[in-house]
């Protein structure tokens, strides 16, 4: 089984009972807030997005969050990540954690390709002497060295992605997010990432995986975990995740 | 929240949970970063480039000169009147742009605060720094003009002119923090700041003299407006690059070193509430944006 309960790892990831819900706003303005307010409208809806969420992820395992759109796969990840925190319950972490979300969120079109893998490379929270050292590894990876001075708004879109994937995949981490990896470039350049993964996981790196290809995230993580609704419906061997979803 | 972690002994934390300002010292490589592409990329493909900051307060300064200083006679009542205004804008010029821009700075960087986890106070402390990186060479053009009149620094001078720097940097990345941790919710915040901007330049001593706010205002009002940070932080500047200069010797206010060190404690004050706030609203920015 892929849980390694009773070795002595240590957790990377305890999720302990969590609870994120959303207010959905429906004014934006103090103006509308006021109008609103004398009509007696209702100010906001709120939405659960999570309902008391619980698990453990030790470090070195992969983990896949499996579950159909508005699960709160993404929102669970987001809150492993920092960027949002939980109304109730706990999310902990340990070592450094670095997120395939969204690639190339912090690129900037008008700088270059060499100034964008440093911004973002620290943005994602690597020091100069890391990145420095990493930098030659980043843009072979990318295979777009004749473009590395060009600025990336003259980038196709798949030259792009592959820059930001690329520093992405080559941050110094411990636990590694990621979310729909698979929308990534072209067939090649999806294996060469899913490899790098893999070496990634071969070196004892933590993952947690949120993809809709379920063929992939099975491969790729021993442990699946299943939500909907906001709640965890199984946590188990992938394979027998990927049967659930399918049924 | 707090305490009986089970956990807390192996190295787990809170991911998300910041420091606040120490962090964004911490993480000084991305903070230099940030500022050099902001920087870079200001007046990407305009031909003048960053000489449009120079150009945008050297017009407003000749349009003030002219009706201030030649239609008003303000020149023929304050010696050296051009340095005395070129001084006093300089200083509120580094406020306009730290405060404006540090109040714009969550809204405009949406995109990633949404997505990755970075220390957020580093958006308005870099606005005020890329603002600071911008009045620098204004301060340079005003010590030549000054020189050239026959001003010499004086290290009195000098610490007053920084003293006034350090002033505004604390109370616009305060009122950043304050002001950019709102917007992110109610976007009425980013007009109400250009109002306080647009009010900034008239309510401290750049275009007229103190002496004409004492005779006007009666005392508790004169030193309300003494109160008020940039004031002193105008006074400083004043004092550095252009007191030498004035020969009537009645335009000083002789408590300025006690008003300065008022504005620079309010300042930290008002630091230490903008942090508070930007804490209590940190949480949200992600949902929000």
């Amino acid at each position: 089984m892929p849980r390694y309960s009773d070795s002595v790892a240590l957790p990377s990831v305890v999720v302990d009972d969590v609870h994120k819900t959303f207010k959905l706003r429906h004014t934006h303005s103090v103006k509308e807030t006021f109008l609103a307010a004398i009509k007696r409208k209702q100010l906001t809806t709120d939405f659960n997005a999570l309902d008391g969420i619980s698990f453990t992820i030790e470090e070195g395992e992969a983990v896949a969050l499996m579950g159909f759109n508005g699960s709160g796969k993404s929102t669970m990840l987001k809150l492993i990540s920092g960027v949002i925190v939980p109304d109730r319950g706990s999310v902990m972490t340990r070592g450094r954690i670095a997120g395939l979300i969204e690639v190339g969120a912090g690129f900037h079109p008008d700088l270059s390709g060499r100034e964008n893998i440093y911004l973002n490379a620290a943005i994602l929270g690597m020091s100069k002497k890391e990145i420095d050292e990493r930098y030659d590894d980043i843009v072979a990876f990318s295979e777009i060295e004749q473009f590395i001075d060009t600025e990336v708004k003259h980038y196709s879109s798949g030259m792009f992605l592959r820059l930001a994937f690329s520093v992405a995949i080559h941050t110094e981490v411990d636990v590694l997010l990621i979310d729909e990896i698979l929308s990534v470039g072209d067939e090649p350049f999806q294996e060469k990432c899913l490899a790098r993964i893999r070496e990634l996981h071969d070196a004892g790196k933590t993952l947690v995986v949120v993809s809709h290809d379920l063929d992939m995230v099975s491969r790729l993580c021993r442990r699946g975990i299943v939500l909907r609704g906001g709640n965890v419906v199984f946590d188990g061997d992938s394979t027998d995740a990927v049967a659930l979803m399918r049924a | 929240m707090t305490g009986g972690d089970p956990h807390a002994g192996i190295g787990l934390e809170r991911p998300g949970v910041s420091r606040g300002l120490i962090d964004v010292f911490q993480h000084r490589y991305l903070l230099s970063l940030i500022v050099r592409k902001e920087v870079q990329i200001r007046y990407r493909g305009s031909v003048l480039g960053w000489l449009w900051s120079y150009v945008k307060p050297l017009v407003q300064f000749a349009v003030f000169f002219v009706a201030l200083g030649v239609f008003l006679r303000l020149s023929s009542s304050i010696d050296a009147y051009p340095l005395y205004l070129l001084a006093g804008m300089t200083v509120i010029g580094f406020f306009t742009e730290a405060f404006g821009n540090g109040t714009r700075s969550l809204v405009d960087n949406a995109p990633l605060i949404k997505k990755i986890y970075v220390p957020r106070e580093m958006f308005p402390v870099s606005s005020m720094i890329v603002a600071a990186i911008n009045t620098f060479p204004q301060m340079i053009v005003v010590a030549v003009i000054a020189a050239f009149l026959g001003w010499r620094p004086t290290p009195l001078g000098i610490a007053a002119i920084l003293l006034g720097v350090v002033i505004v940097a604390v109370l616009s990345t305060a009122l950043g923090m304050l002001f950019g941790a709102v917007n992110v919710s109610f976007r009425d915040a980013q007009s109400f700041v250009d109002i306080i901007v647009m009010c900034a330049v008239w309510a401290s001593p750049v275009m007229y003299q103190l002496s004409m706010v004492r005779a006007a205002f009666p005392d508790w009002a004169f030193t309300l407006y003494l109160l008020n940070p940039l004031t002193p932080a105008v006074e400083l500047f004043h004092y550095g690059f252009w007191a030498p200069l004035d020969t009537s010797g009645t335009n000083q206010l002789p408590e300025l070193w006690l008003f300065a060190g008022i504005a620079l404690l309010t300042s930290v004050i008002l630091l230490f509430i903008g942090q508070l706030v930007f804490r209590r609203l940190e949480g949200r920015f992600a949902q929000v944006l």
